[in-house]
């Protein structure tokens, strides 16, 4: 069955290998199946939108990327290295994947700055000064680096979750996963994180996100998957998705989202 | 909770401040409002009316000051006037008077004939110290456990540690005391105590220990040890400012072992490692020699530590707890493994949570001590009570009292509020 | 960015869930798994608490139930023959101490024929507890009905009126000892704490302020056992000559000034939580201070402060042992009076155990209605 193919649809444009596979994952809740048959390859450099009704399984989908909810049938494998329960395969793939989470997740205990240089300290193993230095690098991209002497609770929301994508990217992380970055924000806040999601596209990031946003679906994602009921039901450009809904559970999805917003 | 009122009268005055400005200009004449001068708030005048609220204020609380003023005036009026038709004297000239009162047991030297009534308060404070020093410590220890072990995800410990915390917290611990002691004075008398490997030995007078005979030999092992303590903290230090210049940290914990083990131990045994031990020995109806730990003192460290360790075991749970998995989760992703998560992201946060309502247990523990009276333990309380009841000296024996306890609170809340303005510095 | 690429569009009815695969992930067997045996850690503590917790039950229902002695005969003169209990000792509980000495302990040495009086006293006490602990009542005839209940039961155990002799304090006892300290104590302690929180929150009453600081620094400062000592030698001496206070009225004085300290900064807690915009509110509207902190300021923080407040009262009720040390014949003080008989001397072990059941019974319900009500205020609160 060619259905690798049909997955990957700029494979052949762009001719790198996978950055991420999902080959056939399966995941329970205790007697719940939240993941069923989830197969689905990125490629380097891919920009790819996953949306779908709360409770679909997007977000455990892209949490078992890094690991944080552990697969139990399938294949998962990051930048070549397969997901077990091997710890220093581990080790390797959360340094190369960065997450920025809904709840921002800032560590409210430590400055904006050494909630950045704490992981290339650690992980890293970096001088101190190279590594804050490289922290105010990210933080002068996503535009608040005058901020970096405060504390989390300080911030305005918006402000936390840029934070939280320059603390990811102070890794140099190769791939980028968002579980529904803007949904915990405030509707003025959420286009300044949109903003900052964006040019990080421009720059060549591969990314996975994990948004209802769809405009920003639209000018960003080469790609959008819908997921309901724990599988992936469609998936194509988003011109394609949003203009030509192929199934009725995308249709339904659609007009519910457009009559929310 | 003691934290929280500043930000909010902050805010007031800012506020307050705030609407002035404004004030000033929405009724200026001047087109730029900033180019008026600072002024101080004027002054109104105390009118002697009722309808203003300072006057009334100021009414009221003559008011109440006078009352309490009047009942404490009366008080003392009647305690003069009894104290004097039952001719005792005020003043601490009691102090220096030979006790006559026996102490079963102390830290230092005392002997009832001719020691003072001076030296036996001091006894009893050395005393309240001893059990709550070690109680805090040992409760901490097994409140801990006991705190984690509610949140394992083994069925059994996390049902068995709650069985324990619900039922000790909700009997008395006077109960719990006498309860214990009852039971160590249904031990076997010395002869017949129970032992283990006949060295430490278990009974109704108490528990035996081999004590060991402290020769220089261990005086400069434990020097040794200090020494490398401070050793240890100074490799410390140099290893956090390597990371920080080259992001390589040196190993410490190889360090520390040969510092904090290798070289006490190397001390010790190049003064020729002495081992003498006192074992205790069963002579006549008692033993002789080996360290004891009296029924009382045993007693009342068991109750106080089983009791308090409940209370410290919900602290530490809730703890826990208040870190939210998130934390955890981020720190994951980061790339930070489970040590080091705990250790730089859960653990500063808990903390905070933890040690404020952890020195109240402490200090609950600390009063506590005083139920020492009932089973018999001579803390502070126990031996001010025979003070005041061999001397007749009523008002000194409760002052001196209130001294020890309200000293030890104080210094706990001293303590609190430069923790919770560390933490607050450290917050915001 | 191309668009005429291939799709990938799965069926449009819904893949049937599947059941997980077998791993004995379900089932007893899987549950014992995840939660018993997850790891080698997990089982070791297991089986060495499993063995321990079989040791320990095993000898404790040998001791408790199967060689307990249930009865001992008595001789004519009402003097039991403990006998069969002191062969059985270290084997066997004793339990025949409790038909003879039950009514010693839960009623105290209040003459005999007139037991029924504290008896019904300690019924009036859970029935208000019970009370109290519902919703439906918790309006202002809350008040009227503590009052007259605390009133039924100062009547029922003085007596003197309504064809009952009169007892004295001195002949009282037991449960109700126990039962009146530490509920008279939080009626009296509740409207004081009150104040004292409120004249703590004040800003334009520095020197009341100063005031209610100092009591409750000083009280919560020093021990329970120290307040009770020094009621009962320094009222003697406060009092004008010929004057004399009983101990039980000495105590249950010293246990108001105690509890309501500690109260007290429950109710403040309460006060705090409030959000400043209430007092703002009430403000605007033009009320005075007593109308603003009754109508919009109490009602909330009180209801907030409800499972602390159950809380303190817990501690107290069991803090009444204390009063052990000022010579009050309280629930625990009658056990150890019980066991000064010389025949029942060595049994102290069956009647502190059953002192226990009876303390845990009262403060774990408390604490399993206090814990409840916080889950359901807390929930209210957020919504």
């Amino acid at each position: 069955m060619s259905q690798a193919v049909h997955n990957i649809p700029h494979m052949a444009d762009t001719q790198a290998p996978p950055a991420i596979v999902l080959d056939k994952v399966n995941k329970w809740y205790g007697a719940m199946h939240v993941l069923r048959d989830v197969s689905l390859t990125i490629a380097e450099k891919e920009r790819v939108v996953v949306c779908g009704p709360s409770g679909s399984g997007k977000s455990t989908m892209i949490r078992c990327i890094n690991r944080l909810e552990t697969h139990q049938e399938g294949h998962i494998i990051v930048d070549g290295t397969e997901l077990t329960d091997d710890t220093r395969a581990l080790d390797t793939i959360r340094r190369e994947v960065g997450m920025v989470f809904q709840s921002f997740n800032l560590f409210p205990h430590l400055t904006i700055l050494e909630n950045c240089t704490l992981a290339p300290i650690w992980v890293r193993k970096m001088p101190k000064a190279d590594a804050e230095e490289l922290a105010m690098n990210f933080l002068t991209r996503v535009k608040i680096p005058e901020q970096a002497k405060k504390y989390p609770g300080q911030l305005s929301g918006g402000q936390q979750q840029r934070v939280a994508i320059a603390r990811a990217l102070c890794m140099r992380p190769k791939i980028m996963l968002f579980d529904e970055p803007t949904s915990a924000l405030d509707p003025e806040m959420i286009k300044e994180v949109l903003d900052t999601m964006i040019q990080l596209a421009e720059d060549g990031m591969t990314m996975v996100c994990v948004t209802h946003e769809m405009g920003f679906a639209r000018q960003v994602a080469d790609r959008v998957v819908f997921m309901d009921r724990g599988e992936i039901v469609e998936s194509g450009t988003p011109l394609r998705m949003f203009e030509d809904p192929q199934t009725d559970r995308l249709k339904l999805f659609l007009s519910q989202i457009l009559r929310g917003h | 909770m003691q934290g929280f009122p500043a930000p909010d009268l902050h805010a007031r005055t800012v506020g307050h401040n705030d609407e002035g400005g404004h004030a000033l200009a929405m009724s200026g004449t001047t087109a730029d409002p900033r180019l008026i001068a600072a002024r101080a708030v004027p002054k109104k005048a105390l009118r002697m009316s009722w309808s203003d609220p300072r006057f009334r204020a100021i009414f009221w609380q003559i008011v109440i000051v006078g009352i309490v003023a009047l009942i404490v005036w009366y008080l003392i009026g009647n305690t003069n006037r009894n104290l004097a038709a039952r001719h005792i004297a005020t003043g601490f000239a009691f102090l220096g008077r030979v006790a006559g009162i026996p102490i079963g047991e102390s830290l230092i030297q005392y002997n009832p004939a001719i020691d003072t009534f001076g030296r036996a308060l001091v006894i009893g404070i050395l005393n309240t110290l001893k059990v709550a020093v070690i109680g805090v410590v040992l409760a901490t220890i097994l409140g801990t456990l006991v705190g984690v072990g509610r949140l394992s995800s083994n069925w059994l410990l996390s049902k068995i540690t709650a069985v324990y915390v619900e039922t000790l917290r909700d009997i008395p611990l006077l109960l719990q005391l006498l309860f214990w002691y009852a039971l160590l004075e249904a031990l076997p008398a010395p002869r017949q105590a129970l032992h283990i490997g006949s060295l430490i030995f278990l009974c109704n007078r108490g528990i035996r220990v081999p004590e060991l005979v402290w020769e220089s030999a261990d005086t400069w092992a434990l020097v040794a040890f200090l020494v490398g303590a401070a050793g240890t903290w100074l490799w410390n230090r140099y290893a956090r400012q390597r990371q920080e210049a080259t992001g390589r940290r040196p190993a410490v914990w190889p360090v520390a072992l040969l510092l904090l083990i290798a070289l006490p131990l190397a001390v010790w045994g190049l003064l020729g490692a002495p081992t003498a031990v006192e074992l205790p020995v069963l002579h006549g109806f008692n033993f002789q020699g080996g360290g004891v730990i009296s029924p009382e003192y045993f007693t009342l460290l068991l109750g106080l530590v089983l009791y308090t360790a409940t209370y410290i075991s919900e602290i530490v749970r809730s703890g826990i707890q208040a870190v939210s998995l998130g934390q955890w989760e981020a720190g994951g992703a980061l790339g930070l493994g489970r040590g080091a998560v705990l250790r730089r992201i859960v653990l500063p946060q808990a903390l905070r949570v933890i040690v404020p309502p952890m020195t109240s247990q402490y200090l609950n523990l600390t009063k506590n001590s005083s139920l020492a009276i009932y089973i018999g333990y001579q803390d502070v309380m126990s031996i001010a009570n025979t003070t005041l009841n061999q001397t007749g000296q009523a008002i000194e024996g409760i002052a001196y009292i209130m001294a020890v306890y309200l000293t030890i609170s104080l210094s706990i809340s001293l303590f609190m509020n430069w923790y919770n303005a560390r933490i607050a510095l450290v917050e915001r | 960015m191309s668009q005429t690429t291939v799709d990938q569009v799965t069926e449009p009815g819904y893949t049937a869930a599947r059941d997980r695969p077998p791993t004995g992930t379900t089932g007893p067997w899987g549950w014992a798994r995840a939660n018993l045996f997850s790891s080698w850690w997990s089982t070791a503590v297991t089986l060495l608490l499993g063995y321990l917790i079989l040791r320990f039950a095993v000898s404790f229902v040998a001791w408790a139930l199967i060689n307990a002695v249930w009865t001992v005969p008595f001789s004519p003169q009402g003097v039991p023959n403990t006998a069969v209990c002191q062969n059985a000792k270290g084997i066997g509980a004793c339990w025949a101490i409790l038909p003879d000495k039950y009514r010693l302990i839960l009623l105290g040495r209040y003459p005999y024929d007139q037991q029924w009086r504290p008896a019904i006293c300690v019924v009036l006490f859970v029935t208000l507890y019970g009370i109290s602990a519902m919703r439906q009542f918790w309006r202002k005839e809350l008040v009227l009905i503590w009052i007259g209940t605390l009133g039924a039961v100062g009547v029922l155990m003085w007596g003197g009126v309504l064809g009952m002799p009169l007892v004295t304090e001195d002949q009282w006892g037991g449960l109700p000892i126990t039962l009146i300290l530490a509920t008279f104590g939080l009626a009296a302690a509740f409207p004081l704490s009150v104040l004292v929180a409120l004249g703590r929150r004040s800003t334009s009453l520095p020197a009341v302020k100063m005031l209610c600081v100092l009591y409750v620094e000083l009280i919560r400062g020093v021990p329970l056992v120290a307040v009770l000592f020094m009621a009962s030698v320094m009222f003697p001496l406060f009092m004008p000559d010929g004057v004399n206070i009983d101990k039980l009225l000495r105590a249950q004085v010293a246990f108001i000034l105690f509890t309501g300290a500690y109260l007290a900064e429950v109710v403040r807690g309460g006060l705090q939580s409030l959000p400043k915009g209430q007092a703002e509110a009430a403000d605007a509207l033009g009320l005075s201070y007593w109308k603003k902190t009754g109508f919009i300021i109490l009602p909330q923080a009180l209801r907030m402060v409800i499972p602390p407040l159950v809380n303190t009262f817990i501690g107290s009720f069991k803090d009444t042992s204390l009063v052990l040390i000022i010579g009050l014949f309280d629930l625990l003080t009658m056990g150890t009076v019980a066991l000064s008989d010389p025949p029942w001397q060595s049994f102290s072990t069956e009647v502190y155990l059953t002192l226990a059941v009876i303390y845990f019974v009262f403060c774990f319900a408390m604490s399993k209605y206090s814990r409840g009500l916080e889950r359901e205020l807390a929930r209210a609160h957020r919504r």
